[in-house]
């Protein structure tokens, strides 16, 4: 076939389950995570933290700390580069406070020591002199007039005049005239829905070893989701050469987005320099829940209108994302993915991106959509109860299809949420029968994914045998997918491809790890990178043979002679071409780099049953399933994976998880007993069935897959629970408290 | 070099920084020049666009290339630029 | 602070060390002696990570002083597979995709050897109530349940 036709069937490698390549280093401990590295002559650093919300900085007195045994160094705002300017400068304002703490546990002045036991007694010994401000950590109190403003200036100019300073993104899309579709409905119904901040909740700590010499070069050991951001970060608040770091991305112990972001690198970057000694830091769990990014918290109001048959008239939604001390909540995205599985005449989204006294909000597995499908997908059950509709039928109805027009503008490609429904529609689940006090809920969700830049290298070694290179640090088992693709396309076994997540040094940049974009865009490069490795393959047998390089074809591992006049010569096996290279031109290196850009979108249905008990208030969720479009699954039991871990999450965020904070505007509950995420004794087995419908972007048709499983679950257990127990909350996380006081709001009448 | 004249749709925030306008035509083969087309027409649109934006040409939404062709007919959106977590 | 002298047996070869009286178990054991299995994801005793055994007993290391473990027997991840081959729960994490990044596995493999040493034949209630105190953020449990289900029966069946 043709290289550039997307390849649906026929695979002999891709669609297996193959042992992940480095399963054996992860069930031995042998595997090397972000604070597992060690380096000769190496000191502990802490950082110091704020233990106020927001709070003048008046003096830092380190002179006690340094003179105490074992101490080497000291670092505070004064020792980054000056002069940065936009996101840099957000950056290193979080990873070291200027003049102000903007939340309690913002960085403030950081010290290493021999020991951490050292550099712990240390810290204590730093004093530091606060002046404290009034703060805000509320989405609808931090843009109410009279909120502390946070940062003066910070709005951009997409934000209507009139509004709070705090107010600092502002985003609008829609089409069609939304008051004309209301009028056309037979019911309207609008609702307001308030989440709050969850964290990803990665098992591993931040963790980092680096070493900065004041000749400039430095290296970084680090558990990241991208090495080269880390590299360009850490260069730009150092104020130093971005190939000068060299970062070596260690095994990373979870990410879900939260480790997109950079803390704690450029500080041990500015120890290592002072100490002139290489310098770990390893992030407490306290640490982790404080001062790295959790989601947004969120308040929103959407209204529905729908007629009898179920068709949507119009669809209103706004979005106002609290993001911490900084700009970026993700509030576009909760407005573009808010109503993108129906196909709408009438739709407006409106969002606002508020800053308060709250750490920088950080990316977190389809950031800003599991929000909005809680919001709108309540209101669409909510109308389906009272008009007396199927949930699924009603959503099929209006389901967005290839053609129809998106609710954020363009015309759709191929999707597979139609494909989804029908599938959930299918299966057993669905018509299972309940026990008593139980409810059935369904949700739709949707993400965008992403592309983004993407190099690979492949490496022939002189047994034939394939080591590919890629920049996109291993989460969930990519390693075993890149070598599945390579495998492939060079028609040999599995386990004869090695995958290595290369450092910032030996390939062109690779972008983050993110916007599941991994399987897709590494996926697709290491594809073309084996296809460019044949072509080099295909040359040495075309010399060999005295041929056209175009009479040589590549069939299952070989070099075969093809068209009528290419003679008639024995398959040249990779192993006999790798074995002479040496001899016939040298190294066999094939090679990819670009910014692949059809990263097809992905949408999921989930069904759940939950069972509230009326005495306590607690929710169990008994059975789950999980139906979404993978484009074509490379290695099946990892898309579960990654199905059954997005639903976790979600049913933690639904049921569980949140951020407390006190009226002093300290976090109450950073750490795993009081912010409690779900534990083994809590879940079902979750049901899983991937559809496929290929994208049109990838040679095999792969979408993204990492993401839009916990886009559904928030709405999906929210509209189990009103059907188990006759409540609808509008608040998550859905503790018991809240369920208990539903219940007794119901039982007052 | 011919440059076809594209219709692009603004999102509707972006709207009030174009005179108002729902959608902008310029002259653009690709989307890179469509994007200095649309900030020479309207200056108000630079921070936006520098700030980086995805283009949806025909519904594939494209978060970097500035190289890739726009034609006449395509149906173009701006969109805030596509990340993830 | 002076340090304290411990003799202890890991993984049944008898160490030595120094510690600082503050020191835990974990940090021994990463720190002191280079296993570095066993993980730090809270220190609190809340997640797990750090699960190993003291004289078959499963306790978090990050709540075990180090100088307590004179005369004991401790047992981490890197003690489950013998010299030749994976222990078969090892066998049964990797082929069930128990594990996507892979810090909670060092500390369930350990919690879950132990589970079956004590109770070959584990319902899926008692398996997910034991391994309450292991928190996994990738997998769901799902996978993990699956895989120490087979594992057990597996084991009886060749015992």
């Amino acid at each position: 076939m043709a290289f550039d036709e997307t390849k649906t069937e026929g695979f002999k490698v891709v669609g297996t389950r193959p042992n992940r390549p480095d399963g054996i280093d992860k069930v031995t401990g042998r595997a090397r995570f972000g604070a597992d590295a060690t380096a000769p002559g190496m000191l502990h650093g802490v950082i110091v933290r704020s233990p106020h919300a927001h709070a003048r900085i008046l003096k830092i007195d380190t002179s006690e700390a340094e003179a105490m045994k074992g101490v080497h160094a000291v670092v505070t705002r004064a020792d980054f580069a000056t002069g940065l300017t936009g996101e840099n400068w957000n950056i290193l304002e979080n990873v070291m406070a200027g003049e102000t703490a903007l939340y309690d546990g913002h960085a403030v002045v950081a010290i290493a020591a021999t020991s951490s036991l050292a550099a712990r007694d240390a810290a204590k010994a730093i004093v530091v002199d606060y002046e404290v401000l009034p703060h805000v950590t509320d989405v609808d109190k931090a843009m109410a007039e009279g909120a502390p403003v946070i940062r003066e200036g910070a709005a951009d100019k997409s934000v209507p005049a009139g509004l709070h300073p705090n107010v600092v993104r502002y985003h609008e899309s829609g089409h069609g005239d939304v008051e004309t579709g209301f009028a056309e409905a037979d019911l309207v119904i609008e609702d307001s829905f308030r989440t709050e901040a969850t964290h990803q909740g990665y098992i591993e700590p931040h963790a980092c070893l680096a070493q900065l010499g004041n000749d400039g070069r430095g290296e970084i050991w680090c558990c990241t989701q991208g090495h080269w951001n880390v590299q360009k970060v850490c260069a730009a608040l150092l104020g130093i050469e971005t190939s000068k770091l060299r970062v070596t991305a260690s095994e990373i112990g979870g990410g879900f987005g939260g480790k997109t972001a950079v803390f704690i690198e450029p500080v041990a970057l500015a120890l290592s320099l002072k100490a002139n000694r290489p310098v770990k830091i390893v992030m407490t769990r306290s640490e982790c829940f404080r001062a790295t990014g959790p989601t947004s918290s969120t308040s929103m109001d959407v209204k529905i209108g729908m007629k009898k048959d179920g068709t949507i008239t119009a669809a209103k939604g706004v979005f106002r994302l609290q993001g911490g001390a900084f700009p970026g909540a993700p509030m576009e995205f909760t407005a573009m993915c808010a109503f993108a599985p129906y196909n709408l005449a009438n739709v407006s989204q409106i969002g606002f991106d508020v800053m308060s006294n709250r750490p920088k909000q950080a990316a977190y597995r389809a950031p800003g959509s599991p929000m909005a499908a809680f919001a709108v997908e309540s209101v669409i059950d909510e109308l389906c109860e009272q008009l007396g509709l199927d949930r699924i039928e009603t959503r099929l109805k209006n389901a967005s299809k290839e053609g129809t027009k998106a609710s954020f503008g363009p015309t759709w490609d191929r999707i597979g949420l139609v494909e989804c429904l029908e599938a959930a529609k299918a299966h057993p689940h669905y018509t299972a029968p309940l026990k008593p006090g139980q409810g059935r809920g369904i949700s739709c969700g949707f993400w965008f994914n992403h592309g983004g830049e993407t190099a690979v290298q492949m490496a022939l070694s002189e047994d034939g045998t394939v080591q590919l290179s890629v920049g996109t640090p291993d989460i969930g088992g990519s390693r075993a997918s890149m070598a599945q693709m390579a495998a492939e396309e060079l028609g040999i076994p599995y386990e004869n491809v090695r995958t290595t997540i290369a450092d910032t040094a030996t390939l062109g940049y690779n972008e983050i790890s993110h916007g599941s974009r991994v399987t897709y865009a590494s996926g697709l490069a290491t594809i073309e990178a084996a296809r460019d490795t044949i072509r080099k393959l295909c040359k040495r047998a075309a010399a060999k043979w005295g041929i056209d390089e175009e009479a040589v074809s590549w069939v299952d591992g070989c070099a075969v002679p093809s068209g009528p006049n290419a003679g008639d010569f024995d398959p040249l096996p990779i192993a006999r071409i790798a074995k002479s290279m040496g001899r016939t031109g040298g190294p066999i290196v094939g090679h990819y780099e670009a910014t692949p850009e059809g990263a097809g979108v992905s949408f999921a249905t989930h069904i759940v049953d939950a069972e509230v008990d009326p005495e306590t208030g607690s929710t169990r969720v008994v059975r789950y399933t999980v139906v979404q479009d993978a484009g074509k699954a490379i290695h099946p039991t990892y898309v579960e994976g990654q199905y059954q871990g997005g639903a976790a999450q979600g049913i933690g965020w639904a049921l569980n998880e949140e951020y407390i904070y006190g009226a002093d505007g300290r976090l109450q509950n950073a750490g795993f007993l009081d912010y409690r995420i779900p534990v083994a004794s809590d879940l079902p087995m979750i049901d899983t069935v991937i559809v496929e419908v290929p994208n049109p972007g990838h040679p095999y048709g792969v979408r993204g897959v990492g993401e839009t499983s916990i886009c559904p679950p928030l709405a999906a257990i929210a509209n189990a629970v009103s059907a188990a127990a006759g409540v609808r909350l509008h608040e998550l996380p859905m503790s018991p408290p809240r369920i208990l006081a539903a219940l007794e709001k119901q039982a007052a009448g | 070099m011919y440059k076809p004249l594209v219709k692009v749709h603004l999102w509707s925030g972006l709207r009030s920084l174009a005179d108002g306008a729902e959608a902008v035509e310029v002259r653009a083969a690709t989307i890179g020049q469509m994007l200095d087309a649309l900030v020479a027409a309207h200056p108000g649109l630079a921070d936006a666009v520098e700030a980086g934006v995805s283009v949806s040409v025909d519904g594939k939404i494209y978060a970097q290339n500035l190289t890739e062709p726009v034609a006449e007919d395509s149906e173009v959106y701006l969109l805030q630029r596509i990340k993830g977590g | 602070m002076s340090q304290i002298h411990v003799t202890t047996t890991v993984n049944g070869d008898e160490v030595e060390f120094l510690c600082d009286p503050r020191e835990t178990m974990l940090d021994v054991l990463r720190d002191r002696l280079g296993l570095t299995g066993a993980k730090e994801g809270c220190g609190t005793g809340d997640c797990g990570a750090c699960s190993v055994t003291l004289d078959g007993r499963l306790v978090c290391s990050c709540l075990m002083l180090g100088a307590e473990a004179e005369g004991r027997e401790i047992g981490t991840v890197e003690g489950i597979a013998t010299d030749e081959d994976l222990h078969p729960l090892q066998k049964k994490f990797i082929e069930y995709a128990a594990l996507q990044c892979g810090i909670c596995t060092p500390g369930i493999l350990v919690a879950t050897k132990n589970l079956l040493e004590k109770n070959p034949d584990p319902t899926e209630t008692e398996v997910r109530y034991w391994l309450a105190g292991n928190l996994c953020r990738c997998t769901g449990y799902d996978k993990i349940i699956r895989a120490v289900m087979d594992t057990a029966a597996e084991m009886r069946g060749a015992s």
